[in-house]
């Protein structure tokens, strides 16, 4: 008895403070959500059910220019990086170890620098060279701290590679592009996927290599909503807040499920195996 | 071939734009033009002002809200790692999604969702008024900027510990229990001593990004809370003194590497070839 009510106890408690952290970590996205529809501007008062708070965001210019180049740098980044990194990454394996080591430290730089380092070192890069900051420099940025994280996503699948494979298709009759394409790329593919994923999401959620890379004018959301935020609140922000919200959500839903199905798969040929 | 020349693209890319602008930081944080001629003369002088206690004493405060921002994450987290390690695993797989979720959104947002929260007639003052218990003046100050550290970097904390966590083998805990240790017990000399890698690699993420941040301060802070992201980014976007600037990034890169070498003797999860710091 004595050690039910305990038990029963402990999960309470469990259970409370699982509740807690999650009110903690959902609260401002609910108060955002929440005020997003609120027809007041500045009160927290609620005054009544409104749209226009959408409507006025998708009518400020500046917010959906700065939304354009977010997703135009972030697509074009990460598949530049992912293209780049993915042949770095089969360069790095097949180098001497020390010389992979050198490569590997260098690589790590952008990772482990506080952001504001690297912003500021690439921001004198391109001063030095008298580059006009703004949409290509801002690119070429976020290009160099993408390529890290696609190297560190396909390195591990290399490894995991059957030694011998390339030569073995080459032994076979491929060239090197075609050993390339039909051996090596499918083997290292979900690596490569990883890697663009990892590199596209950094790329939509940088601020500060952004705020001191570009100039000119040219600025992503995130830029954007730091100017905004800076001047006070603002509800347009809460809408486009909500919009994030929802559309990261439902990612995250496809993605999961998009692993679900394939862990089932390797599942099965892993049995099958056996 | 392919194997030879392929990692040669990167190393040109890496040279210039990740060796090079880092030695142009060390380089401008050498150097000044002088007053007199106009020229490029060698200063320490960046280094110099840096010296100062005024300056110092951000450089202080910012490590100072650092640790407290990881230690109070810690706290918070390691529980919450701990009671997801211990849930059923399909119910684990949703809850360390949902702890995921947040981080997904853009960190200026959940930074911005926090200002609506404090301010004066924000939605925590509003909260209270209606319990009937007087309101508090949190935004622009310290605790704000405390509290939107470990807002933002708490799921770095909790996703290190759960992952090390849920990988225990539940024979070693068992072995233990019935080698006669209480359940505290287990949790004191088993789970704790082999948690220890994630707690490392959850702290160099709590940490690092929150001494350097200027975001969260100049957001939450407004103009009281100065920390040292602040000032490298007005010294270089706003005074115009690269010298100075410079001398403060250098100062902060090494000092964060120096801090990442030290965590990772500590940390012996990443052994290998991922990193020599």
């Amino acid at each position: 008895m004595v050690t039910s009510f305990r038990s029963k106890l402990h999960n309470f408690i469990k259970n409370f403070y699982t509740l807690l952290i999650f009110i903690f970590l959902y609260a401002p996205i609910v108060v955002l959500i929440v005020f997003s529809f609120n027809a007041s501007k500045y009160g927290t008062q609620w005054e009544g059910f409104t749209l226009d708070w959408y409507i006025k965001l998708f009518e400020d210019r500046a917010i959906m220019k700065s939304f354009y180049y977010t997703v135009a740098v972030a697509v074009l980044s990460s598949s530049i990086a992912t293209v780049i990194g993915t042949f770095a990454a089969i360069g790095i394996h097949n180098m001497k170890p020390l010389r992979r080591q050198v490569m590997l430290n260098i690589n790590n730089l952008p990772i482990l620098n506080p952001d504001i380092v690297t912003g500021v070192s690439m921001m004198a890069l391109f001063v030095f060279f008298k580059a006009q900051l703004g949409f290509i420099t801002m690119l070429l940025a976020h290009i160099t701290f993408n390529i890290p994280y696609v190297i560190l996503s396909v390195l591990p699948k290399l490894r995991q590679m059957p030694k011998d494979i390339l030569e073995a298709a080459m032994d076979l009759g491929a060239t090197p592009w075609y050993a390339f394409r039909k051996v090596i790329v499918p083997e290292i593919s979900p690596g490569i996927i990883t890697g663009a994923l990892i590199a596209f999401t950094m790329s939509i959620d940088d601020f500060v290599i952004s705020f001191f890379t570009t100039g000119n004018g040219v600025s992503n959301l995130s830029i954007v909503i730091y100017s905004m935020a800076r001047r006070g609140l603002n509800p347009k922000i809460n809408a486009l807040s909500t919009i994030m919200f929802v559309s990261v959500l439902l990612l995250l839903l496809i993605v999961n499920r998009q692993q679900g199905k394939e862990s089932k798969k390797t599942y099965r040929i892993k049995g099958s195996e056996m | 071939m392919l194997k030879k020349y392929s990692g040669h693209p990167y190393i040109m890319w890496s040279l210039i734009f990740i060796v090079f602008p880092l030695l142009l930081v060390i380089y401008y944080s050498l150097v000044k033009a002088s007053p007199e001629t106009g020229k490029i003369i060698f200063s320490v002088e960046g280094y110099k002002t840096f010296a100062q206690p005024l300056y110092l004493k951000v450089f202080m405060k910012s490590i100072i809200l650092a640790i407290e921002a990881t230690v109070l994450c810690l706290i918070i987290g390691y529980p919450i790692a701990y009671i997801i390690s211990t849930m059923q695993a399909k119910t684990q797989k949703i809850v360390a999604l949902l702890l995921i979720l947040p981080m997904w959104m853009n960190f200026l947002l959940r930074t911005y969702a926090w200002m609506a929260i404090l301010k004066k007639n924000g939605f925590l003052n509003m909260f209270l008024e209606a319990l009937g218990l007087p309101t508090v003046n949190l935004l622009f100050s310290d605790g704000a900027v405390l509290l939107g550290m470990v807002y933002n970097f708490l799921p770095f904390m909790v996703l290190p510990i759960y992952t090390v966590l849920s990988k225990i083998d539940k024979s070693v805990i068992e072995a233990a229990g019935d080698l006669g240790a209480n359940s505290k017990t287990v949790l004191r000399k088993v789970v704790l001593p082999l948690s220890i890698p994630g707690v490392m690699s959850g702290i160099t993420m709590v940490f690092m990004p929150a001494v350097s941040t200027f975001v969260i301060s100049s957001l939450l802070g407004g103009g009281r809370s100065v920390l040292i992201g602040n000032l490298v980014e007005q010294q270089f976007l706003s005074v115009n003194n690269w010298n100075f600037g410079s001398a403060i990034s250098v100062v902060l890169m090494v000092f964060i590497l120096i801090s990442m070498g030290l965590m990772k003797r500590y940390d012996a999860g990443e052994k290998g070839e991922m990193s020599l710091w």
